[in-house]
């Protein structure tokens, strides 16, 4: 309940001021006005810019973080004109507030975006076109960046962003668990028969440890839905984005294999509707065998936030009926530019991310330093690249590797194929949240019946959508 | 009484201004005196007057015109246009599958909200007010929740709730009971966010209701007991009635207010929806569409959600209106 004390008639108004005020800072649905600034520096060079720029890491990734300020340094002693200004956060990214930042046009100079957000900043106007601005000068083997993550930022002929991060998911493995179960964690399984066998023998070890874990909550249960449909062959979408097509064998195989593991073999919890965060914590504490993520998952959370042994790790192909994943979900993450942004402040932020998300050898992918410093090495994503580049950095970092990588071998050998998101993704994980909640706390779930009605709703939202 | 006599007509004639004196002041001069007289009252009133045009009449406004708008995206270029869509927004909210739940589930909780958060405090006022020793402590004690910021009252919920690792389940299984599902089945997952949301915020209604019983004059009770009354017959034709209007205005706020529900299935549910869409309400969806979608049409669904929420809590301020106004009458 409510108690009227703490909802007099002025917070009532309060609140629905707050309802109403979304419109307030959306007023602007206006095409965007960024056009092409001049790409061209001035004879004399810039002058002192300022810019401030996202993902600096927190306090809680240690090492990360000492590296970036360490590279913001030698930045900025290499331009001296140029001052970085980091935002801490991590996520890179929360959605509610990067809304809201859209809306209220106060994001960085730099900011961070999803693939899936082109769209969402194009609405609000706030991206710069930077198109005239990169070129394989500014950008070092910006013609070898990856023709799927370019498309991410890119609309009709105009670039609004630089990606800084490419995956697909595979399946997590607690190599710990899976040698005390018994198990080889040298070959994770790549069926769902064999994901339900393992789950079912790490969470006989008993100690509250659970073989399999998956979302139900926060969207999050309808993106890994996708992906585990897409990898068992199925499609969520059809072609041209108007109907539901998952509403097949590949999704039936999947939460029938779901259902298993929550209320036949109980290696899943009985604690559900979990959303991203909750999975690593786990990972991490050894109480759970396998989950689908991808790769940075180890090396942005659960080894440097939720204090994970790194060693006590490794990555698997998503799980499909075949053995074989037909694909996997595939996303990144990119950078956009302030469409404030002056044009010596849209070079100053290309140097920038060039310099320290985007160069073999360099900034992130510094592996040399990264070793010595004692983080791990050798994970095998982010994948930005295609030919001689991509060559080069996978060198680089095999050099310097300090994980084992055969840990990864058999993720990285099945080459899975990256599938986009679907039309109107959120409205539809959203939709799909709910049928894999149903199905790991419902012990009577039926799954045709909820696959028929998930359908049904996304049929009308994608009917609706626009 | 002064007021009486200086209005008494005889009086009025008194006021009138003698003939062939000074003409009364012209209608500006006495414009300029009253704005000059009223000065400070204006002044305090702009800040006021500007902060509900800036942060309530004009998002209305907003909100209301953004409900009758989309965005037209052009296919090549993806760029945006706004247009006016009619009542395309308000069709597609309707047709939203979760928005039937969103009302029914918002009803619901009100409902329940009422026959347990209405009643509870009722209850617990009465007992603390007939209790003759370590009131004052007892107060602090219904109190305190409160005092708790609601998340992390939540989050405490959320660790009893578990059904793996969580108190409830451990205790009630101590006492070789049933365990439950709480905020993990659909069944239970109403009736558990009921529960925190009573606990958590119970302790101010109950000393409103408090303070109302305390004002009833004892005299009343008295005549009652030497009518043979017991104490349900005290409640029934002393307490009540004299609490009647402060209960009605509490009912009122007290339906505003669970209308609007949102942080309790957003924490016990992680993010709202429950099991089945058991605990998703009007509020709660309308995050959905403004900060959990993407794309500036969704901020247009968000508004025309808005407008109908606002529609439907206008009738209840009304109502609460008219009974405050009743009670000062």
């Amino acid at each position: 309940m409510k108690s009227s004390t703490q909802r007099p008639a002025a917070r009532t108004a309060a609140a629905v001021v707050l309802i109403a005020g979304l419109g307030l800072s959306a007023a602007a649905c206006s095409s965007s006005k960024s056009g092409a600034k001049d790409a061209a520096a001035p004879a004399g060079g810039d002058g002192p810019v300022t810019i401030s720029v996202p993902c600096e890491p927190p306090t809680s990734q240690a090492g990360q973080r000492k590296e970036w300020l360490a590279d913001v340094a030698t930045f900025e002693k290499a331009n001296p004109n140029i001052t970085i200004k980091g935002i801490d956060t991590y996520p890179c990214e929360d959605t509610a507030t990067f809304t809201a930042q859209m809306r209220a046009g106060t994001e960085p100079d730099v900011f961070h975006t999803y693939f899936t957000d082109l769209n969402q900043v194009l609405d609000a106007g706030q991206a710069a076109d930077i198109t005239s601005y990169v070129n394989d000068t500014t950008v070092p083997g910006f013609s070898d960046l990856a023709p799927s993550a370019l498309a991410a930022v890119t609309a009709g002929k105009t670039l609004y962003g630089l990606p800084t991060g490419i995956y697909t998911q595979g399946l997590i493995i607690n190599r710990k668990l899976f040698k005390q179960a018994g198990l080889d964690p040298d070959h994770p399984p790549t069926t769902w028969a064999d994901v339900e066998k393992d789950a079912k023998a790490i969470t006989a070890l008993g100690n509250g440890i659970y073989g399999y874990g998956d979302y139900s909550a926060g969207n999050n249960g309808g993106w890994h839905f996708s992906s585990e449909v897409d990898a068992n062959g199925g499609q969520m979408i059809n072609q041209d984005g108007t109907k539901a097509a998952f509403n097949a064998q590949p999704a039936t195989e999947v939460l029938q294999a779901l259902h298993q593991m929550r209320f036949v073999d109980d290696s899943m919890s009985p604690t559900q509707q979990l959303k991203w965060g909750d999975l690593q914590k786990q990972m991490a504490a050894g109480k759970l065998g396998m989950y689908i993520a991808s790769p940075d998952d180890l090396y942005n959370v659960i080894v440097p936030q939720d204090g994970g042994n790194v060693d006590d790790y490794g990555v698997g192909p998503l799980p499909s009926t075949s053995g074989t994943p037909a694909g996997s979900l595939s996303g990144g993450d990119d950078v956009m530019f302030n469409k404030h942004d002056t044009p010596a402040q849209i070079r100053a932020g290309i140097k920038w991310i060039a310099f320290s998300m985007l160069t073999p050898g360099q900034g992130q992918f510094n592996y040399a330093r990264t070793k010595a410093d004692g983080l791990p090495v050798g994970f095998p994503e982010p994948l930005d690249w295609v030919g001689a580049t991509s060559e080069k950095n996978e060198a680089l970092k095999a050099a310097s590797a300090t994980v084992n990588t055969a840990y990864y071998k058999t993720f990285v050998d099945a080459h899975e194929k990256g599938m986009g998101e679907p039309v109107d993704a959120q409205a539809v994980y959203k939709t799909l949240d709910a049928t894999m909640l149903s199905v790991l706390n419902d012990p009577n779930a039926d799954i045709p019946g909820l696959l028929k009605t998930a359908e049904s709703q996304v049929n009308t939202l994608l009917a609706n959508a626009g | 009484m002064a007021e009486q006599i200086l209005l008494r007509p005889g009086n009025r004639s008194s006021r009138r201004l003698p003939a062939g004196g000074p003409q009364p002041p012209a209608r500006g001069r006495r414009f300029a005196v009253s704005v000059r007289r009223n000065l400070a009252g204006y002044g305090f009133m702009v800040g006021a007057v500007l902060c509900f045009a800036l942060f309530s009449w004009y998002p209305m406004i907003r909100e209301f015109v953004m409900s009758f708008q989309g965005t037209h995206r052009d296919p090549v270029t993806r760029l945006p246009t706004t247009t006016w869509v009619g009542w395309r927004n308000y069709t597609r909210i309707w047709h939203d599958p979760t928005f039937a739940a969103a009302w029914k589930n918002t009803v619901e909780f009100s409902l329940l909200a009422l026959l347990i958060g209405f009643a509870v405090p009722f209850v617990v006022a009465i007992v603390l007010n007939e209790l003759r020793h370590a009131r004052g402590y007892l107060r602090v004690l219904v109190y305190l929740p409160v005092m708790l910021p609601p998340a992390s009252a939540l989050l405490l919920f959320q660790y009893f709730y578990d059904p793996n690792t969580g108190l409830f389940d451990h205790l009630l299984r101590l006492m070789h009971l049933p365990t439950s599902q709480f905020v993990q089945s659909s069944g239970s997952a109403m009736v558990s966010v009921v529960i925190a949301s009573t606990w958590m915020n119970m302790g101010g209604t109950t000393l409103i209701y408090l303070a109302a019983l305390q004002n009833i004059p004892g005299e009343l009770y008295e005549a009652a007991e030497l009518d043979g009354a017991g104490i349900l017959g005290r409640i029934r034709h002393v307490t009540i009635p004299q609490t009647r209007l402060i209960l009605s205005m509490m009912l009122m706020l007290q339906i505003v207010g669970t209308m609007q529900l949102f942080i309790e299935p957003f924490i016990l549910t992680n993010g709202g929806a429950g099991p089945g869409n058991s605990t998703i309400s009007v509020v709660n969806l309308i995050y959905q569409y403004a900060f959990n979608l993407s794309g500036s049409s969704n901020y247009n669904s968000a508004s025309a959600l808005g407008v109908l929420l606002m529609l439907v809590l206008g009738v209840f301020s009304a109502l609460y209106l008219w009974i405050s106004r009743d009670r000062e009458n």
